[in-house]
């Protein structure tokens, strides 16, 4: 991209002028430059560029070293506590997970295990003191049964590993400016879709979500875990359609969503006591 | 032409982060990324042998995912046009959905990169001379190979992107090939369960994370697919 030409295309137009919401400011854009292609504004990215306060992540605390990139370490680690946590009171619950599906939450809760660790130690790196682990209630007060029901520890499972996949998505501009921090995380962002997709299919759900549906038949999700998947439906990436070609389905199940730090912290608090 | 450019630098700061020029003269919109003003010829970047170069910046990257999703996309199409003997209902699913993700992704990358620049990577030519279609070892161990270069690709091309918006498009996507790499790891194997959807052959037993390949290392191992030849100079790929 030529950003002098782009500036001075800035500076030609009566563009930001006009008083207009976010969706008209977008069919402007379409007057300038030959070609140019009107991009939606994904969820996470438009929140993102509200809270222009916090909106650098080069700024630091000099007093707590606190930062944009560490808030979003810390909503990392929270995440990562609690799934390490769930899956290793799980593996320990006599008569809990059948023993021809241990093996792969051992090969989860390793994960989210090093994940802890791994996040911990870079925190520490920065100079920031990692947030202690809380005190997680999987049952929510009582509505749910994850450690005496495996029906319902999947329901979790797959809830809090479709959480991970899109909350991680949702920090990727927090953590951008550390070249090192973006590649760990979208490192671990990965391996939580290799999860996501496995308990999924363990539940006959397809590994992808199709429209903003945590699954159908056997596979299907409890109303409360809706926070998970809205949004996951739009079929619209950067002005492109992605229904055309072979429907809204499998558009929507080509591209995973954000969650804001707003939205993820409010799905994790739900388990937090 | 020449055309003089005056640039104020009021209200400008000059650190490393792009996102800053957004906020010139209190302009706090999104400038979403994909409105790329059309670049000149002078974008193009040519050997003397006409060989297309992914190009610079943002662009050279998004060029490298196009590339990629093409070599799937061409992939997953031969697989559905003539699926392997004694393919199974659930592998027929998976196949399929994944030769529609795939397609998608690559009509997206042409759309958007077209959209914001002149430098788009034309349709690569492909070739699978180890690759029995009528086989479903090999075609399943060849799905296996493409998703887990291409989690790697975009894992190790992310630090590379310096548009926020580009990066969390690619961040929308990765995932879903992740998604998919677990799928057909799994299947290649299904009973009993095993790690092997995310082994410890992908993911690091010790720090829990995936594979990035740097774009030199990911063209050197999907480079054998590829028969159109390319260059990316600024990444070291000649």
């Amino acid at each position: 991209m030529n950003i002098l030409k782009l500036l001075d295309k800035l500076s030609d137009d009566s563009f930001f002028s006009k008083q207009t919401s976010r969706l008209d400011n977008l069919s402007d854009i379409t007057s300038f430059g030959k070609k140019a292609a009107v991009a939606a504004i994904p969820l996470g990215l438009g929140s993102f560029m509200a809270t222009s306060a916090k909106a650098e992540t080069t700024t630091i605390d000099p007093t707590t070293m606190k930062s944009a990139l560490t808030d979003a370490l810390q909503l990392a680690l929270t995440l990562e506590y609690l799934e390490d946590e769930y899956y290793a009171k799980g593996l320990a619950k006599p008569n809990l997970i059948p023993s021809s599906d241990r093996v792969v939450f051992q090969q989860i809760s390793k994960h989210e295990a090093a994940h802890v660790s791994f996040l911990k130690a870079t925190l520490t790196s920065l100079n920031v003191t990692p947030i202690a682990k809380p005190t997680f209630d999987f049952t929510v007060n009582g509505a749910f049964a994850p450690m005496d029901d495996y029906q319902q520890f999947l329901i979790l499972a797959q809830a809090f590993e479709d959480t991970g996949v899109r909350a991680y998505k949702g920090q990727a501009g927090n953590v951008m400016s550390n070249k090192d921090v973006l590649q760990a995380a979208l490192q671990i962002h990965s391996v939580e879709a290799r999860h996501a997709s496995m308990v999924r299919r363990m539940r006959a759900n397809k590994g992808w979500i199709e429209l903003a549906s945590g699954g159908s038949g056997s596979g299907g999700m409890p109303t409360a875990t809706n926070p998970v998947y809205a949004g996951e439906d739009v079929t619209m990436q950067a002005g492109f359609n992605t229904a055309t070609a072979f429907g809204a389905a499998a558009g929507s199940a080509a591209y995973d969503e954000v969650l804001t730090t707003a939205e993820a912290t409010a799905i994790a608090t739900l388990f937090i006591d | 032409m020449k055309k003089p450019i005056n640039v104020s630098n009021q209200g400008a700061t000059l650190d490393t982060s792009r996102r800053n020029f957004l906020k010139l003269s209190g302009i706090g919109i999104a400038v979403a990324g994909l409105t790329l003003v059309g670049c000149d010829d002078d974008d193009f970047v040519y050997n003397d042998n006409k060989i297309f170069d992914l190009g610079m910046g943002d662009v050279g990257v998004l060029n490298y995912a196009y590339a990629l999703e093409q070599l799937e996309a061409d992939f997953y199409t031969k697989v559905v046009n003539s699926f392997y003997a004694g393919i199974s209902t659930v592998e027929k699913e998976v196949l399929t959905d994944l030769y529609h993700h795939e397609v998608i992704h690559r009509d997206f990358f042409k759309a958007a990169i077209t959209g914001a620049t002149n430098n788009v990577l034309p349709t690569l030519e492909f070739q699978y001379p180890n690759v029995n279609f009528n086989d479903r070892n090999s075609v399943l161990a060849t799905a296996k190979a493409l998703e887990d270069t291409g989690v790697a690709a975009y894992n190790a091309a992310g630090k590379y992107i310096t548009n926020p918006t580009y990066l969390v498009l690619a961040g929308k996507i990765v995932s879903v090939e992740a998604r998919h790499a677990s799928a057909i790891r799994d299947l290649i194997s299904p009973t009993p369960l095993s790690s092997a959807f995310a082994g410890d052959d992908v993911v690091n037993p010790t720090n829990g994370l995936d594979v990035a390949k740097e774009p030199k290392d990911v063209i050197a191992a999907a480079g054998g697919f590829i028969k159109t030849p390319f260059t990316w100079k600024e990444r070291g790929i000649n």
